[in-house]
Formats: C-alpha cells, sequence, structure tokens
C-alpha cells in the first residue's frame, strides 16, 4: 500500500501549488502515471477516495494520462512496447534493456478557483 | 479502468469525480478558471531528502546499504552474524524498519552496536525523511558503515530512494525459486543479491539456477552471494565484498 505514500505526496504537491496561487478550491488535477511507476490503479482509487476527505482535492476531478512503458535494447538497439520488467527484448532476446518511458510519476496540472 | 463500476476504457486519458460516477471525456476546462502547470514529480520531496542524506553520507565517508527482502528472509540474523564476526573491523550503525515493536532493535544492540529503531506503524515501507530524523539521533562517525533493515515487504520499498549507496536484496531459499519475476522492481533496482538459508537446500524445491536465471531477466548485472546464517557457509563472501566497497579515505 505505498499507493497511500503517493497520494499523500500529491496532496501535498496539490495543497502547495494551490496556496501559491491563493486558491480556495481545486476544480481538477491532472496526473501521469508511467505504467512502469509500480503504481496498482486500485489500491490507488482506494487511497485517494480515503486521503483526499476535507482537502482542497475533495470533489476534484481527476485526470490521470497512463503513459506506456517503452524500453530501448542496449544490445541491438531496438525500442520496444514494455509491459513487463522481466520480459526480453523482442528483436534479439537479451534483457539488457533501458527504460525509455512508463517510469513516470507526475502532478501534471492543476485547475484552481 | 473506472473505479466506480470496473468497466474498461481504452481512452489513455480518464476523469473521475469522487462521489459522482463519470466516465471518460475529452480534457476540457471551463472559463473564469486559472489552470497551474506544476509537473513535478510525486516523489520530488522524497527524492530530495534522499540526496541530502545521500551527501551526508559521502562527506562522512560513510557506505549506506539499504537491506530489502520479504519478510523472514533472515535480515536480521545476517546483520547479527555480521556485526558479531566483523566486530572492531568498522564502526557499524544500524537503522531497523518495522511496524511495531523494538524486537529487532534489541537484537541488534545485544551485539553492542548502535542501533535506531524506526516503527512505521501502518506504513509500509522506510522514506528518506524518516533516514534523515534517525540520523540525527544516531551522530554516526566518518568512515563507518550503516546498515539501513528496510520493512520486510518485497514492493513498496523499491519506490522509495532513502539516499543508500546500494540497495540489497535477500531472497531466502525457502521462498520460491521465482520470485524476482514475481516482484521484479525490488530486484530491478537493487546490486547485490543475498541467497540466505543455503543449509535447506537439500529440504527444499528450490533451485539456484533458476533464480538467478529469473532475476537476471529482470537485472543483467545483478550480483549474487550464497550463504547460510546457520551454517556459516558463504559468509565470507559476503565480508570480502563489504570490505570492497568501504570507500577509502583519501589522504592529502
Amino acid at each position: 500500500m505505498h499507493e497511500l505514500s503517493i497520494v499523500m505526496s500529491i496532496l501535498d504537491i496539490a495543497e502547495k501549488e494551490s496556496a501559491k496561487n491563493n486558491a480556495v478550491q481545486i476544480d481538477e488535477i491532472e496526473l501521469e502515471i508511467g505504467e512502469l511507476s509500480g503504481i496498482d490503479m486500485p489500491a490507488f482509487d482506494f487511497a485517494w477516495q480515503q486521503a483526499v476527505k476535507a482537502t482542497k482535492l475533495e470533489g476534484a476531478a481527476r485526470i490521470v494520462t497512463h503513459i506506456p512503458g517503452e524500453g530501448l535494447c542496449m544490445d541491438c538497439e531496438a525500442v520496444f512496447p514494455m509491459h513487463q520488467l522481466y520480459k526480453p527484448c523482442p528483436v534479439c532476446s537479451h534483457h539488457f534493456i533501458s527504460i525509455l518511458k512508463g517510469k513516470e510519476l507526475r502532478v501534471k496540472s492543476l485547475v484552481i478557483n | 479502468m473506472c473505479a466506480t463500476c470496473g468497466c474498461d476504457s481504452n481512452a489513455s486519458s480518464s476523469i473521475q469525480h469522487i462521489g459522482e460516477h463519470n466516465h471518460p471525456h475529452d480534457h476540457s476546462h471551463s472559463h473564469g478558471k486559472t489552470i497551474v502547470a506544476v509537473e513535478k514529480d510525486i516523489l520530488h520531496e522524497n527524492n530530495l531528502l534522499a540526496q541530502r542524506n545521500r551527501g551526508y553520507f559521502d562527506a562522512k565517508n560513510i557506505l549506506a546499504l539499504n537491506l530489502v527482502s520479504s519478510p523472514g528472509s533472515g535480515k536480521t540474523s545476517l546483520l547479527e552474524r555480521t556485526l558479531t564476526d566483523m566486530k572492531g573491523e568498522f564502526p557499524f550503525y544500524v537503522i531497523e524498519g518495522d511496524q511495531q515493536t523494538t524486537r529487532d532493535a534489541d537484537r541488534i544492540h545485544a551485539t553492542g552496536t548502535k542501533v535506531a529503531q524506526i516503527n512505521t506503524g501502518k506504513g509500509c515501507h522506510l522514506d528518506a525523511h524518516m533516514i534523515l530524523h534517525a540520523l540525527q539521533g544516531m551522530k554516526p562517525v566518518e568512515n563507518a558503515v550503516l546498515f539501513i533493515e528496510n520493512v520486510g515487504n518485497l514492493v513498496c520499498p523499491a519506490m522509495f530512494d532513502l539516499g543508500e549507496k546500494e540497495r540489497v536484496v535477500i531472497i531466502s531459499v525457502t521462498e520460491g525459486d521465482d520470485k524476482p519475476i514475481k516482484y521484479p522492481d525490488m530486484f530491478h533496482t537493487s546490486t547485490l543479491c543475498i541467497i540466505n538459508k543455503v543449509d535447506l537446500l537439500p529440504y527444499v524445491p528450490f533451485s539456484l539456477d533458476k533464480v538467478k536465471e529469473y532475476a537476471r531477466q529482470v537485472n543483467p548485472a545483478l550480483e549474487f552471494i550464497e550463504l547460510s546464517c546457520t551454517s556459516g557457509e558463504g559468509l565470507p563472501g559476503w565480508y570480502q565484498w563489504l570490505k570492497a566497497k568501504v570507500p577509502v579515505t583519501e589522504t592529502v
């Protein structure tokens, strides 16, 4: 359940950013969550529902952009969709892979009132 | 996936009002509101503190190791043996992470080593902030070795950088040799894998070749040390690894 810590960090960022802009309410928050970031979305949703109560994010629309994983094979330089950390390069079957995309875990933007 | 009804949506963006039931729609904003571009890593705060810890360790020439594993793999037993066998070779310090009790810290304390216990309560991992505060009370000397024994959990601690030099994942032969691909994140982020309880190999269906093969699929650069804290077999290899990792102090 590290998802709760992640949600608490999002709350912290949202509260700080909205305070900087003298916002009383957050209408919308946009997040980027990568496929390989280690976030289990049902656990994340569960933690979210509990954690946002009585905060500026309660009632805010949450937009999540899921970023698909992408790997670069360090042996043959093939770029390919990466869904698991343990799958080999689909071209040369080697495992020495660099993750290009999918580790993202970001707060993109807020819409405040 | 929609969290309310469990429906699958192919859209890469989804919008959800908590308390209401909304399906994904195009991303639009109404007028009279301000859009703030935040562009901030969610783990930004933890990563900053981790770098701060790392700078502290570098400045004091301290080797900090983050020991991670599932519960019961033998992290504390390995530390007890190590601290007893290597007594006097380096100044050692231990930070123990558990949800409850000081049982592990008591075991480490019995070896004569300075130890701090962090109780995470309901928390499932240590974070850089907790380490920062533990260090403030501990005040380790220069050229020391610091073991951070994380909460027994093969999932969550993988995401949280503590500022350590190396991450050491421990697996015991009673756990099943397919652990590395079932819990890949932990093996992906570690540099050394200790395979513990090898004295039990004759009694369990665990293949050393298989576990290494699986682990290398996730992390081809991972090193392995096989040992048993009970029989003492393989421990010299671990002690050698440790000694080789301790930074040599440069005299100008």
